[in-house]
């Protein structure tokens, strides 16, 4: 409710004595100045425990499921163990450096691959933005890349790069920079055509037209972009991991794919949450990034 | 072609025989029909016709945004072009938008903001500084496209309908401050609108436009004493006038 001050007249109009500067004047000035009170509330108690609850909720609806067709006998419990045991061996996990070695492979994996695939994601989507034939030649086939599945290209990957760290990475950037791409261009798309005029107007050119008005404007695109990227990363990381191209580190995948074959269904659904909170925790990161930008624009409602 | 003597060196808009046309579908559509104008250094001239009649268009050719089809269109000096819509950078604070434009005038770092800070003063945001776009009212975005015009250093300010979405008190406050900046800094101002009054109250000529194809059907001295009122008399009584002209044209126009 950014503009409460605006619409309620008593606020615009403060009751004690008249202001000296003419009223008409004192209207335009006096309305807007209440609007900026509340810009960025101070997080209150209230409103994280208001935040938070229907999550907890949610979560405790999921394990009461969970534990209703364990006890349904459905399977029997060493195939589908109920949610204590599995945290009961979450917590040990959480205790041995093993588990620890696993998810700092897995994520240095990840991040390494991000990074490359957001770098080489931005660069060809500023070319493909800028040149409009190059556009025409690889625009289609960008967003073609970007649905193709991406354990797809994991038989090439192995072939090119051997069972290796380089064909994770190979899979993990091709998995991810076309949506990077795609997350530019349509932010590219979507400046206001006014502000590029301005930009003009004022005298920016070329590429300072992209550094100073059509970037920044497309900030929220690709942040979107980058997001989606992560999700196509992500995939094909476990994808790689768990198909054990580089089956004697213990990563994430690998050590999920281990209590699979070793029929550890304890440790595999410890393994699942570990990678489940991963992908809520880094969720929640770019929706925080998400909000800051859209509070920063006035966009929030 | 045109060679005022005396004038080429001085901020002034000329236009000579200005034409452009548009493709639409398989006809052209003629914007402007040799547009001929003339607007001297310091002088406040008021361009009004109804929508289409290629307003726009003549600004955004003066702008340098589109090309002439035939005929020239000149500023002679700085020029700034403000829209319709304040079309502030919404990412960028009040000073930041200001900044922006001086910064791509390659003025010092140093000497930006203190500019800036003084530009916003002189549109009375003075306190508004490190607002966002839209914490600001509409009046107030029109305040700092107003400041960072004066950013972009321009001695012609080309404004395109710029308050036209604002309500009537709002708009008659900018009025007195575009009035205000016009004498104070000598700026010369090609103001376009559709409202008689409007015109007649800023400007020393209205040049009353016709719709499609878009002339200068027109001219009209506004030899009223300023400070004028919108409600005065004698303004209402010209403006009378010109929207008689206008619906004159549009009839002739439609048949």
């Amino acid at each position: 409710m950014g503009r409460m001050g605006a619409e309620d007249p008593s606020r615009a109009f403060p009751t004690e004595p008249p202001p000296l500067i003419e009223p008409l004047a004192a209207a335009e000035l006096a309305a807007p100045a209440e609007t900026l009170a509340e810009p960025s509330q101070p997080r209150q108690p209230g409103r994280f425990l208001s935040w938070l609850w229907p999550k907890l909720a949610a979560v405790a609806l999921g394990l009461g499921i969970w534990q209703v067709v364990v006890w349904s006998g459905w399977k029997p419990d060493y195939v589908l163990p109920g949610p204590l045991p599995v945290f009961q061996r979450l917590a040990q996990d959480l205790g041995q450096a093993d588990f620890y070695t696993g998810v700092a492979v897995t994520m240095r994996r990840a991040l390494t691959g991000y990074a490359i695939a957001v770098v080489i994601g931005s660069a060809v989507g500023l070319l493909v933005a800028r040149v409009p034939i190059v556009r025409k030649a690889v625009g289609h086939a960008i967003l073609g890349l970007q649905s193709m599945p991406s354990i797809a290209w994991f038989p090439l990957a192995i072939l090119l790069f051997q069972l290796s760290e380089g064909a994770i990475l190979f899979v993990v950037i091709l998995g991810a920079a076309p949506a990077v791409t795609v997350g530019l261009l349509s932010g590219v798309d979507h400046v206001q055509p006014l502000l590029v005029r301005v930009g003009r107007v004022m005298g920016a050119r070329g590429l300072g037209l992209y550094r100073y008005v059509i970037l920044p404007a497309a900030l929220p695109g690709f942040v979107s972009g980058l997001k989606q990227g992560w999700a196509f990363a992500w995939r094909s990381l476990m994808a790689g991991e768990i198909i054990g191209v580089v089956s004697h580190v213990p990563s994430l995948g690998q050590q999920l794919q281990v209590a699979r074959d070793f029929a550890d269904a304890e440790q595999l659904l410890a393994l699942m949450i570990v990678i489940f909170v991963i992908g809520v925790v880094v969720d929640l990161a770019f929706g925080f990034a998400d909000r800051s930008i859209r509070r920063r624009w006035g966009l929030l409602a | 072609m045109t060679n005022e003597a005396g004038l080429s060196d001085e901020h002034s808009v000329s236009v000579e025989r200005l034409t452009k046309t548009f493709p639409h579908g398989d006809r052209m559509l003629v914007a402007l029909q040799e547009v001929t104008l003339e607007v001297q250094a310091g002088e406040f001239v008021c361009v009004v016709g109804a929508s289409g009649s290629g307003k726009s268009t003549l600004l955004n050719v003066l702008a340098g945004l589109e090309g002439a089809t035939a005929g020239q269109a000149h500023v002679h000096g700085r020029m700034a072009l403000m829209f319709q819509e304040p079309a502030l950078l919404p990412w960028l604070t009040a000073a930041e938008n200001v900044e922006l434009a001086l910064e791509l005038r390659h003025v010092r770092r140093a000497e930006r903001k203190a500019t800036a800070q003084e530009l916003l003063e002189l549109v009375h945001l003075h306190g508004f500084e490190k607002r966002r776009p839209h914490e600001l009212s509409g009046g107030m975005k029109h305040r700092v496209a107003l400041a960072r015009a004066l950013a972009q250093d321009a001695d012609v300010l080309l404004m395109d309908e710029p308050f036209a979405a604002l309500d009537a008190i709002t708009r008659d406050l900018l009025h007195e401050e575009l009035l205000r900046l016009w004498s104070s800094k000598g700026l010369t101002i090609l103001f376009v609108t559709h409202n008689a009054r409007e015109a007649v109250r800023l400007g020393d000529r209205v040049l009353v436009f016709t719709s499609r194809p878009g002339r200068v059907a027109h001219e009209i001295r506004v030899d009223l004493a300023r400070p004028r009122s919108l409600d005065s008399p004698e303004l209402a009584v010209i403006a009378g006038r010109i929207t008689e002209r206008l619906k004159q044209e549009t009839r002739l126009r439609v048949g």
